[in-house]
């Protein structure tokens, strides 16, 4: 039994239990406290100081970091503590590219959203010049960094070092000189950035940003000449809705299929149909290796910050990765080669794909030599969504369509690819069926499920024809490190090891609208798949009929010499030295 | 309970004294940093060379020099010091050294190179006799600049070891924690918390592995006490964590130095080499069950590594930047276990508590602050330098006995105390006691104890933007209020001096100095607006002056001075106007010139070569 405890927030009794700030505390009791360095996933940092309350007795005091006491009288909204907020903002604003009509976080930005709150007016000290501005860092693929708008609330420090263990992001220099900046102050495409945008997905401004193409695909999309096909991931249908106050975890994907056709795309095709097929090809490639004992335990390949990350830090161990493409990789080419029987006018010459991920390393993965000129351009949800508000589609009542067929039905093993853990369970659906012949008995692998900081590293094992099969299923890259370690020592006693480099999975990757806010968001956007996982009629990837079809009519089976051409890749020593 | 140990202290002190005998007439020359930079080893070297060389003594001559540490009166360097004549001389050059030599010989005494009295204007002849030294209570530096600090048996001929000795004896940690407890002792590194209480709370949360680190991060400017403790009795340090050790149970400690500090970390490695050689410090210390590993932590010179928490990050690996303290670092501190933090000063305390007991150090100082404080005296006094006293001595004999008035026969205006997070005392403050209860009461702290005396011609708001500007520089940047507000607090400041002040940046000053107060995440941010609110508090009407009359009363503020050709004073010789590097200054030969003060850059060449004195600053 837990504990009943009481405190006071502005003389109102609240009871708490086992949080561990007053911030929470005050959170559960409705009463939301501003922050912008605090993050429930990241250590605690203290240093934005926006969530002062005032203690009775104990004077300010930062509420993020201060633990709940039996009894205390905390006031989180006096005046002592109002001038105090205000004068942080406005600080912060004097040192701040203040040009919010000109910035791609406009609407979302936390400081511009406090501002308002707060009445902000006027900014009474000093002034950030023109001259003293930094030059932007666009240099990745994926992620912009403008230094003109960091806050230094250190929320992409803490995330790149702690979710992924990489730390390519540090402070430099004191007091009012400190920045943030990659390693030795290096453009970012030159350290070992994996692009995975968890910094994105925590920055409270808009210093750290997507990279946009959302210009380059109107481009395509008003070119005549041009066949547009687009494709969405399985993550975008549970987390799109809140870019338009649509509650988190509700599957919107045939209102997406229809803001897609209003938007012009020419064909609709559906990565969950590719994460089906990718299945088939990495189940098949899971088993093979099983059989001969090769390559083991067998590392999954969908994520791209990953891929980059073993490329980078661990070459040598490139022989574990399952050489199938990602889903977005198997369906480009799939639909430059292939999907031209299907369609009149449609030729490869003429076919431009664009994917709609909730990831920004898939921009760098679309750039990646050995898949170059298959997709063209990436949009992450949170482009996606834009685009849909620039064209003034009224997303919430759209008519609901259908995807294009053959390359739009899916199995639920194909949408559970969005959370972590969910592409082992596919896998091990599929791989049971090659080596028995049989389903499994109850297609819930649910130690495999979980999306909360609880659930980064788990396991499952089966007994598959009396042989046990163990899986490991991590998120982060910090946790696959872990995994890699054990690995390397031969203390691994598992046969595959699933890896995605965020924290949770797809459903909370680098291009999602940001959930580092609040924890549920996350868990709603898992349980958003899995039921569409359990409504579907079709669960097993090696059941989706279309699937079935493209074997038998192209691509003969799994590991054939034509699979292997359009659905595998290869992968390369990547590490590099940087020199400071 | 009690131990026999395997050393038997006195035997070794005795020892080392006999050996300290053998040296025959001993010649302190003052070898810490101050000093070697006015030449002090040549000194040493002529010493030697005319034979007063302990590795080389001859019978005829029995006198041997000693390198020792501070003797604390580094105005008056280079200094040598003849202990059993009591004999001081001061501003000793390389020329000298001979005639001192010859006047050991002879018996006489070499009365130019005496120390002269400014209050009395006399020749002191008594070391007895200086108030710099006759009003001090040496306890922490009890031995700086009176041993040869690289010597182990020159420190265990003072007594060293012999505290942790009767600790590892009695081997009770209890008895240690009460008497530490008892003597009333606070830390000595600026927040004054009790030391005894401390112990007692990393005492409790004892059993696995516990550190003890040492705060040798000396940052505050003008101050250099722990650099002395670490420079010149580098064994009490040691001694004092390892009785600290040994009393919350830890064996493995950490010092943690600035790098600024290369002779004090040269000094301590030799130290904690030599202890362990001689099994006073490493595994079965003097033969007991007690362990102890002393560890040295270069900083590499960020003022806010001196907070705890920045310096346990720091010493960590990680960028020294303070952490928020919800769980107390008795119970989670270095590498997550429990940790006993104090600075140099309060640790060089213990062995002399131990040894005399609590009540013999409770005896000094005020009610609710014991014992003796260390304060490095700077500024505008006759007699610089660093100084230890009781706690109950005010601020007047401070200045005014110790430190010879103020120079030049000017007026006292005011004291920073604290260094840039303390505040500012003055006039109506001289007769309160250096007592820590008292300075927080009117807006200062003790501090580390720096203490910076100010004559009527320094001005506040000058002295107030200086301490502005080292904490905005030395902000780690990692929260808003003290990255923001101190730059911006600066801001005003240099408004204000610059002549461009208005009345409202006097209360937006005001304000973001409680912000900055308040908000702040460390005790550095917190404590940076007090030299602003002090000086405020103590002398609006000279920011007042600085604003509204565009004047700064001091005199000293550049943009604010208006130089003036007095009429009635200038002969017309022209040579101001042709001194004048702008052309500011017309006139004709033989008649009163004048300043165009929009052209007249205040470089002061008029000033300097007018024979009349007819140029006035205003």
């Amino acid at each position: 039994m837990t504990d009943k405890k009481t405190l006071f927030i502005n003389d109102t009794e609240v009871e708490f239990t086992d949080e561990k700030t007053v911030l929470e505390v005050a959170k559960k009791a409705g009463i939301e406290i501003p922050t912008f360095c605090y993050r429930p996933d990241l250590t605690q940092f203290g240093a934005c100081r926006m969530c002062v309350v005032e203690v009775e007795g104990r004077g300010i005091q930062a509420s993020c970091t201060m633990p709940p006491r039996a009894g205390i009288k905390i006031y989180t909204n006096n005046n002592k503590v109002r001038k105090i907020r205000k004068a942080i903002l406005e600080l912060l604003l004097a040192h701040h590219d203040r040009e919010c009509t000109t910035c791609s976080k406009s609407g979302s930005c936390e400081l511009q959203k406090y501002s308002m709150e707060y009445g902000i007016t006027d900014i009474p000290y000093v002034k950030m010049k023109q001259e003293e501005f930094s030059p932007i860092d666009a240099s990745s693929p994926s992620i912009v960094r403008d230094m003109n708008k960091c806050i230094l609330c250190g929320a992409c420090v803490r995330a790149c070092s702690e979710f992924q263990g990489i730390g390519v992001l540090g402070f430099s220099e004191r007091g009012s000189l400190t920045k943030v900046q990659p390693m030795a102050g290096k453009p970012l495409k030159d350290v070992n950035c994996v692009n995975c945008g968890q910094c994105v997905s925590v920055c409270p401004t808009g210093a750290l940003t997507i990279k946009s193409d959302i210009d380059n695909v109107y481009d395509l999309l008003n070119d005549k000449e041009v066949k547009t096909i687009v494709q969405i991931a399985p993550s975008v249908r549970v987390a799109l809705g809140e870019m338009f106050n649509l509650p988190s975890g509700e599957n919107t994907i045939k209102k997406i299929y229809s803001a897609c056709r209003k938007l012009g795309f020419d064909l609709i095709f559906d990565t969950n149909f590719s994460a089906d097929l990718t299945i088939m090809e990495e189940a098949s490639e899971f088993v093979e290796r099983l059989t001969k004992g090769e390559n083991l335990p067998i590392f999954t390949s969908c994520c791209p910050a990953w891929v980059r990350y073993m490329e980078l830090n661990h070459p040598d161990m490139l022989n574990h990765l399952s050489s199938a493409k990602s889903p977005q990789g198997m369906l480009s080419p799939i639909a430059k080669e292939i999907a031209p029987k299907f369609y009149e006018g449609f030729n490869k010459e003429n076919i431009k794909v664009i994917s709609i991920m909730p990831c920004t390393a898939k921009k760098y993965e679309a750039k990646r030599d050995e898949l170059k000129g298959e997709t063209d351009y990436v949009l992450t949800t949170y482009e996606f969504a834009k685009m849909i508000k620039q064209q003034g589609i009224d997303f919430n009542n759209i008519d609901e369509q259908e995807a294009d067929s053959p390359f739009g039905q899916y199995s639920g093993g194909g949408t559970i690819f969005g959370a972590s853990g969910g592409v082992a369970e596919a896998a091990l659906r599929t791989a049971y069926n090659i080596v028995t012949g049989k389903n499994l008995e109850n297609l819930d692998v649910m130690p495999l499920r979980g999306v909360d900081k609880a659930s980064r590293s788990k396991e499952a094992a089966v007994d598959i024809n009396g042989q046990t099969v163990k899986i490991r299923v991590v998120s982060t890259l910090a946790e696959a490190e872990r995994a890699i370690k054990e690995v390397k020592e031969g203390k691994a006693d598992f046969q595959m090891l699933e890896v995605m480099a965020c924290p949770g999975g797809c459903i909370n990757g680098g291009g999602q609208p940001s959930a580092c806010k609040d924890l549920k968001t996350k868990e709603n956007r898992a349980q958003g798949l899995y039921k569409e996982d359990r409504e579907l009629k079709i669960r097993n990837c090696h059941e989706n009929p279309d699937i079935i079809r493209l074997y038998s009519e192209f691509l003969e089976k799994p590991g054939s010499h034509k699979a292997h051409e359009l659905l595998h890749t290869t992968y390369s020593n990547k590490s590099q030295k940087i020199k400071v | 309970m009690s131990t026999e140990l395997k050393i038997n202290i006195n035997e070794e002190k005795e020892k080392a004294q006999k050996l300290i005998e053998k040296q025959g007439r001993r010649i302190h020359v003052c070898a810490s940093t101050g000093c070697v930079a006015n030449g002090a080893l040549e000194l040493i070297e002529e010493f030697k060379k005319l034979g007063a060389d302990a590795q080389a003594l001859t019978n005829e001559v029995k006198m041997s020099v000693i390198p020792t540490g501070c003797i604390g009166f580094c105005e008056q360097g280079c200094l040598v010091v003849i202990p059993d004549k009591k004999l001081t001389y001061v501003h000793v050059k390389k020329e000298d050294v001979k005639e001192i030599y010859d006047s050991l010989l002879n018996d006489t005494v070499v009365e130019r190179l005496l120390y002269v009295d400014p209050a009395l204007n006399k020749k002191i002849v008594n070391n007895e006799e200086m108030n710099f030294y006759a009003k001090q209570t040496r306890t922490a530096m009890k031995n700086c600049g009176i041993i040869n600090p690289e010597s182990l048996d020159e420190a265990l001929s003072v007594g060293a070891y012999s505290a942790l000795s009767k600790v590892l004896e009695i081997n009770d940690p209890e008895y240690v924690i009460k008497e530490i407890e008892e003597s009333g002792l606070r830390g000595r590194g600026g927040g004054g918390f009790a030391t005894g209480k401390k112990w007692r709370s990393v005492y409790q949360h004892r059993g696995g592995k516990s550190y003890v680190i040492c705060n040798g991060d000396e940052g505050d400017p003008g101050a250099f006490m722990d650099r002395s403790v670490m420079e010149d009795d580098p064994h009490k340090l040691l001694e004092g964590m390892a009785i600290a050790a040994f009393a919350v149970g830890a064996d493995e400690a950490y010092i943690y130095v600035r790098a600024e500090y290369p002779l004090a970390i040269k000094r301590l490695r030799k130290a904690i080499a030599d202890a362990e050689a001689r099994g006073f410090l490493g595994n079965n210390i003097m033969g007991s069950n007690f362990n102890l590993k002393i560890n040295i932590r270069e900083g590499a010179g960020a003022f806010v590594c001196g907070e705890s928490s920045a310096l346990i990050a720091s010493i960590e690996g990680e960028r020294g930047m303070p952490r928020p303290k919800n769980i107390h670092m008795a119970e989670c501190g270095l590498f997550k276990r429990p940790t006993l933090l104090n600075n140099v000063e309060t640790f060089a305390n213990v062995p002399l508590i131990i040894l005399n007991g609590a009540k013999w150090f409770a005896s000094m100082g005020t009610d609710t602050s014991k014992g003796t404080k260390t304060f490095a005296l700077t500024g505008e006094v006759n007699n610089t330098g660093l100084i230890e006293v009781p706690m109950n001595t005010t601020l007047r004999q401070i200045v005014f006995d110790l430190g010879g008035g103020i120079r030049n026969g000017k007026k006292f205006k005011a004291v920073q105390i604290g260094g840039p997070s303390g505040g500012c005392l003055t006039q109506e403050h001289l007769d309160m006691p250096m007592d820590y209860d008292q300075l927080t009461k009117v807006g200062a702290m003790v501090g580390s104890g720096g203490l910076v005396v100010m004559n009527e011609d320094t001005c506040i708001v000058e002295v107030a933007r200086f301490f502005m500007n080292f904490t905005k520089n030395e902000s780690c940047g990692k929260c808003v209020p003290c990255r923001e507000g101190t730059k911006n607090m600066l801001a005003i400041l240099e408004k204000i001096v610059r002549g461009e002040g208005e009345m409202e940046d006097l209360d937006r000053l005001e304000e973001l100095a409680q912000v900055v107060k308040q908000g702040s995440l460390c005790g550095l941010g917190k404590s940076a607006p007090n030299p602003v609110l002090s000086t405020l508090k103590y002398f609006r009407d000279e920011y007042i002056a600085h604003i509204k009359d565009k004047k700064c009363p001091a005199g000293v503020c550049t943009a604010l001075k208006k130089y003036r050709i007095k009429e009635e004073l200038c002969k017309g010789c022209t040579k101001c106007a042709r001194n004048c590097p702008v052309g500011a200054i017309s006139g004709n030969v033989k008649e009163a010139h004048k300043i165009d003060t929009s052209k007249c850059i205040k470089c002061g060449a008029c000033k300097e070569n007018c024979p009349f004195k007819a140029i006035v600053v205003e």
